[in-house]
This record gives C-alpha cells, structure tokens and sequence, in this order.
C-alpha cells in the first residue's frame, strides 16, 4: 500500500501528537498536577488515527473511557483537550467533563465515555440518522475488549444490522478489561468470528501498525459508507500503561511492558518503515516530533494558567432551558 | 370541540409532530409491527396499546421503526440520532422496562449536556406506558417516573388527561432537552375534549384542576381522577380542596404548590408510587421546607405501600390508593 504524503505527514504528526500527549498526561498525574481518573492510550495510537483518517469532519465517533488518542485523531484541539484534563472553565467541555468526557460536538467527536459499551447505541444512533437522512455520513464507536462482554454491545451490533446502519464498530484489542485477560473475560476462543456471527463482516488489523489498521478501517468504512450495513475492525496491540494512572498492573508478565515498548511501537514500526521506503526522511518526522512537543508544552502551560470554574457554574449546562414557559 | 382518548391524542400529537418537522421519527418495538413476518401486514400493531397506530402507513419504515426487543440500543439510537439534530420519539413500551436501559437514559442522554460544557443537545423523548390498574403484577405496572425525577439532566411528564397528553408531548418533541414522557396506561381510553390543532403546554406549570379553601392536593397521572373525584364527593361536606396536578415532576412548579399550601395550611400528597424516596416524600419534603409556618396540621401521604405491585385484583385495588383512601384522609385532616 502506498499513500500520499500529505497523509504520511499527517499520520505521523497525530500519532506523535497523541503519544506525547499521553505521556506528558502521565507525568503531570504523577507530579499531582490532573484530578480524577485518567486512562491512557499510549501504545494504541495507531489504532484511532488509522481509523479517523478515513473520516470526514461530518462523520461522527463515540469513544470510550481511554479517550484521548480517538478525540485528537478526530481533530480535538489539544490545547482545550489538556485544559479539559486540568478542569479549567476554558476547557473543551468547560471542565464539567475532564478526561472521561472529553467531547466536541463540532468536530463530530459524540464524546469520550466512562461506562465500558456506553457508546455503541448511540453510534447506532448517529449511524440512523445518517441512514435517514442519506447524508452519506458514517458513525465509528471505538470500544475495548471488555465491552464486548457488555449486553449494550450485543444489542447495538444486532440492530445495526437489522436497521442495516452505517456505522463501524472498532474493536481495540489491548489484552485486558482492567485487571483481567481477555483469555479470561472472552468465553469463546475466536472473538472475531464471535463478531461476525452478528451478521457483518469485521477487518482485522495489527493495532500496532498504522498502514495495517488504514487498510482495514479503509475496507470498513467504504462497506458502511455506501449502505451496506454495518462493518467491524478489530485491532490487537497492547497499552503501554496500567487500566488507568496508578494502576499497579499485577496481571502483566515479567517484560511484557518493555517487550511492547520495544516491539509493538507504532511510531517506530512507522518510522522503519518510511525508512526502508524512503517516502519520508528522518529529518522531517523529527521537525514533526519538535513542533508536536512544542505543541504539548504550549497545552500544559497553558492549562496551567488557564481560569478555573467558579461555584456559579456547577449548576450551569444541565438544561437547555429548564422552565420552558 | 372533539371528544378523544388519551391513546388518540396522543396518537394525533405523534402524527402532526411528524407531519409538521422531517426530524421527527419514532422508534421502538411493534411501533409498526409484523414486521418480516408471513402475514406481511406490517404497520398493523401500532405499539402494543396502538398509540403509534398509522404512523407506518403515513410515513414509511424510515420514520416509524421497528426495532428488536433491545431497549438499551432504542434508547441510545434515539440518543445518538438526537445528539446529530434529529427529533426522535422512542419508545419502551412498559415503564418497568427502564431498569434494562437505565444507563444509557440515566448516563448517557441525561448527562451528554452537562459533561460536554453545555456544547450538545440532545432534543430525544423516550415514550412510556406506565402504573398500575391492569393486574399487569410487578414487573408491568410500575410508575417509574419518580425515580427518574431525581437525575439532573432529563425532564420528566405525566399527563394525567388526554387534553395535556396532547399538548405536553408536543411540547416533548420541540424541547432541546430529553424528556421522559410517562403515559398511564389506566388512562388510555380516557376521554375529554381536544383541539384537532397543535398546541403545546409548557413544562413545569401546574394545572389547578380544582380550587377551593381547606386543604392542597398535590396528585399526579392516574391519581389526578382519582383526587378529583374524592374532592367532589366532599363538596356536599363542606370541604373544598385546591387540586394541583404539576403535569411534569422535573421541571416542578413549586410555586403553584407553595402559594396553596400557604392558603390553605394543609398538604396531602397523592401518587400510586411505593413511598420512599418518592414524589409524595418529596413534595412533602419542599412544604416543610418552605412552607412550615403556613401548616395547621401534618402533611399527609397517600402512596402504595413499601411493596411491588400485586397481580390478582383485589390485591391491586388495595394496593393502589382509591378515591375512599383518598376521601377519608382529606376528611380527617380537616375534621381532626
């Protein structure tokens, strides 16, 4: 497969982008600096951006808990997005949402979301209203492998079919529902096959390798886009970091991190292989990697100095208009 | 003007919704019906209680559609659909049914607004049959809308007429905000006089169905009837009795209750809810609150007891309060 170096370019900048973002997230938690829960998507990232850059700005995505890396792919502002995760008021949703709910409506981003198979209904949703209004649009739902043991999932993937809706369900394998193997929480031993008996056909791809999950999101997208129904990606690739910030990860095997770190890197599977193509220099991807860390340095300071919430408006966004007279 | 069902009006407003915006659709199971089946009349269910009768014939199968029994997927289409500019009418048949899809009404559209920093809407209504009256048992006759009165983030109606089922789920479809929109089932065939015109009747203004001097009556849905004829029948005693149906338990017209209670210094709250945590409690809960100097006597409750809702009749009529249980408490808040 070869592509247009705008795309090249692009692929890489956003990879980079949501890798150094995550990272930087990672060691603010730890300096104290972000309240609340935060789950990180580093190690995946090749997963959402191969998946967006198929997708229009109309085309919508819901995304789960582990939200960051689908949110900038999408086109988030990493500015606002960082701002969000600290809770000022001038943050993407205003700081009412932080990381778990990091949302942008204008962008089609439907919302990070922190129940595991919250989304897949409401990417149902967005897809029937593609279907209804024959806009061409298609919806994504990002999800784990731990939401396809939940019910919503089962449920959503089903009436897509029946309702025969424009929408991709990407599942993103990384080994583990919190603290436990998918050996484990899969009843069956091909969750693939499990996916397509609902009646679609699912891609897979290697998660860890950005033109893998292009190709495959590539071959989705189209199915659903010109009405075919429903399509799956399915995509393995372990995260570089616990559950969530903090987590202790018990269940890993000795060297499993560094052994992902080493060998399942999508920025250094992309970078080899723009080297043996030479569609790329190194000399350009590391003026990228410069401006994305200039980019997160900007966020953070000025997340930092950015205003907070004042008490007023706890009880602000939670109607349009609550006494409709 | 024209005499109709509580089932018809609603069936109109549902029609006209349709006719009048291209947003609008509704969803659910059978709200077409037969659908892939051999008799090939699909469209002929209209919804189990036929509220959304004809809507597949005047509209098609993009706009009235059947969905497998998955409730948590109706209310996240509808959510989801809503969150992209449409207007959907979902519905979920029995309002007991809430407990299988609660997280995506509860979570996820009540809450899209608030974690997004207000930069969403999601303008979906999410149709319910709801209450007892039908020896339906426990898991078929449940009012469900007190519980859901106390998340932020949704609206919550109860018509207790066909004339204000009209008029409020009209005014459901143009909210921005997601409404839940609790039928009684009881009160389908009910009848009274409806304009053939739309007309909307805005949320969190009461209806003072009766009025009068000895005590407040605060009743909601089918208890509204029931309230009203237990008043009528003390008229002959002497008692008057202010009427109050809120219409919507989220907005709630506090003012509308507060102002009686201050008139008439006493408070019976009406609802065919168990007790705890419920309307009763919390309508009795705002009197006390704000309006415990105006009280000459007990605010009194009158609820379903701490028990599911029983199958057989005659168990059902003494589980639901009667306009006798009704009467007799009026009475003897008044006469001591």
């Amino acid at each position: 497969m070869k592509l247009h170096r705008d795309i090249l370019l692009r692929a890489y900048r956003q990879m980079k982008t949501i890798r150094e973002f995550e990272e930087r997230a990672y060691a603010e938690i730890m300096n104290g600096q972000i309240p609340g829960f935060t789950h990180l998507y580093t190690g995946q990232e090749a997963n959402a951006v191969g998946v967006c850059e198929h997708l229009e700005t109309a085309d919508t995505i819901i995304s789960t808990h582990r939200g960051h890396g689908h949110c900038i792919a999408k086109g988030a502002d990493v500015v606002g997005m960082m701002k969000e995760l600290y809770g000022s008021s001038e943050g993407l949703c205003k700081g009412k949402g932080g990381s778990m709910h990091v949302a942008d409506l204008e962008k089609g981003i439907l919302g990070a979301n922190g129940i595991v198979a919250g989304g897949p209904p409401i990417a149902v949703g967005a897809a029937l209203a593609a279907k209804i209004r024959k806009d061409g649009r298609v919806s994504v739902s990002f999800a784990g492998d731990g939401s396809v043991n939940q019910g919503t999932c089962f449920e959503a993937m089903n009436m897509a079919v029946v309702l025969k809706v424009p929408v991709v369900f990407v599942i993103e394998n990384n080994y583990y529902s919190e603290h436990t193997s998918i050996g484990y929480a899969v009843g069956c031993d091909n969750l693939k096959a499990r996916t397509e008996g609902f009646g679609f056909p699912v891609f897979v791809a290697d998660g860890a390798d950005f033109f893998s999950v292009y190709e495959a999101a590539g071959k989705a997208i189209a199915h659903a886009r010109a009405g075919n129904g429903p399509a799956g990606i399915f995509a393995e690739t372990g995260r570089f970091h616990g559950h969530f910030v903090g987590d202790p990860q018990h269940y890993r095997a000795k060297g499993e991190l560094e052994d992902l770190r080493e060998n399942s890197c999508c920025l250094k599977n992309f970078r080899a292989r723009m080297a043996e193509s030479g569609e790329l220099g190194a000399a350009e991807l590391d003026a990228i990697d410069a401006e994305v860390l200039a980019l997160v340095e900007r966020a953070v300071t000025e997340a930092k100095a950015a205003p907070r919430p004042t008490p007023a408006q706890v009880t602000q966004d939670v109607y349009i208009n609550y006494i409709s007279a | 003007m024209p005499q109709k069902t509580m089932r018809d009006a609603i069936n109109e407003a549902l029609h006209q919704a349709m006719a009048a915006d291209d947003s609008v659709f509704v969803i659910g199971e059978d709200v077409a019906g037969c659908n892939g089946s051999p008799s090939g009349k699909v469209g002929s269910v209209g919804g189990v209680f036929g509220v959304t009768a004809g809507l597949y014939d005047k509209f098609g199968p993009d706009r009235c559609i059947d969905t497998p029994i998955s409730e948590s997927a109706i209310v996240g289409a509808a959510a989801g659909a809503a969150l992209v500019g449409m207007r959907p009418v979902a519905e979920i048949m029995f309002a007991d049914f809430i407990g299988v899809c609660m997280d995506q009404i509860v979570n996820q559209m009540g809450k899209f607004r608030y974690m997004f920093g207000g930069k969403s809407k999601c303008p979906a209504v999410i149709r319910f049959a709801s209450g007892g009256g039908f020896s339906a048992a426990a898991q078929h006759s449940q009012s469900m809308y007190q519980v859901m009165t106390s998340f932020p983030g949704l609206k919550v109606v109860i018509p207790s007429n066909a004339y204000d089922a009209k008029g409020l789920l009209l005014q459901a479809i143009r909210d921005d905000d997601p409404v839940l929109f609790f039928e009684p089932k009881a009160l389908y065939q009910a009848a009274c006089e409806v304009p053939d015109e739309m007309y909307t009747i805005p949320f969190g203004k009461a209806a003072f169905v009766r009025e009068g001097d000895d005590v407040t009556v605060v009743a909601f849905g089918q208890m509204v009837g029931r309230a009203a004829a237990a008043i009528d029948a003390l008229e002959a005693l002497g008692i008057s009795c202010d009427l109050i149906d809120p219409r919507t338990s989220s907005p709630l017209d506090e003012d509308a209750i507060l102002e009686s209670v201050e008139a008439t210094g006493r408070l019976i709250v009406i609802d065919e809810s168990p007790p705890r945590c419920g309307l009763t409690a919390d309508i009795a809960g705002l009197a006390a609150d704000r309006a415990f100097h105006a009280l000459k006597a007990p605010i009194k409750q009158v609820c379903a007891p701490h028990s599911p809702t029983p199958f057989a009749p005659e168990l059902e009529a003494a589980y639901l309060p009667s306009v006798e249980r009704i009467k007799a408490t009026i009475q003897q808040l008044v006469q001591g």
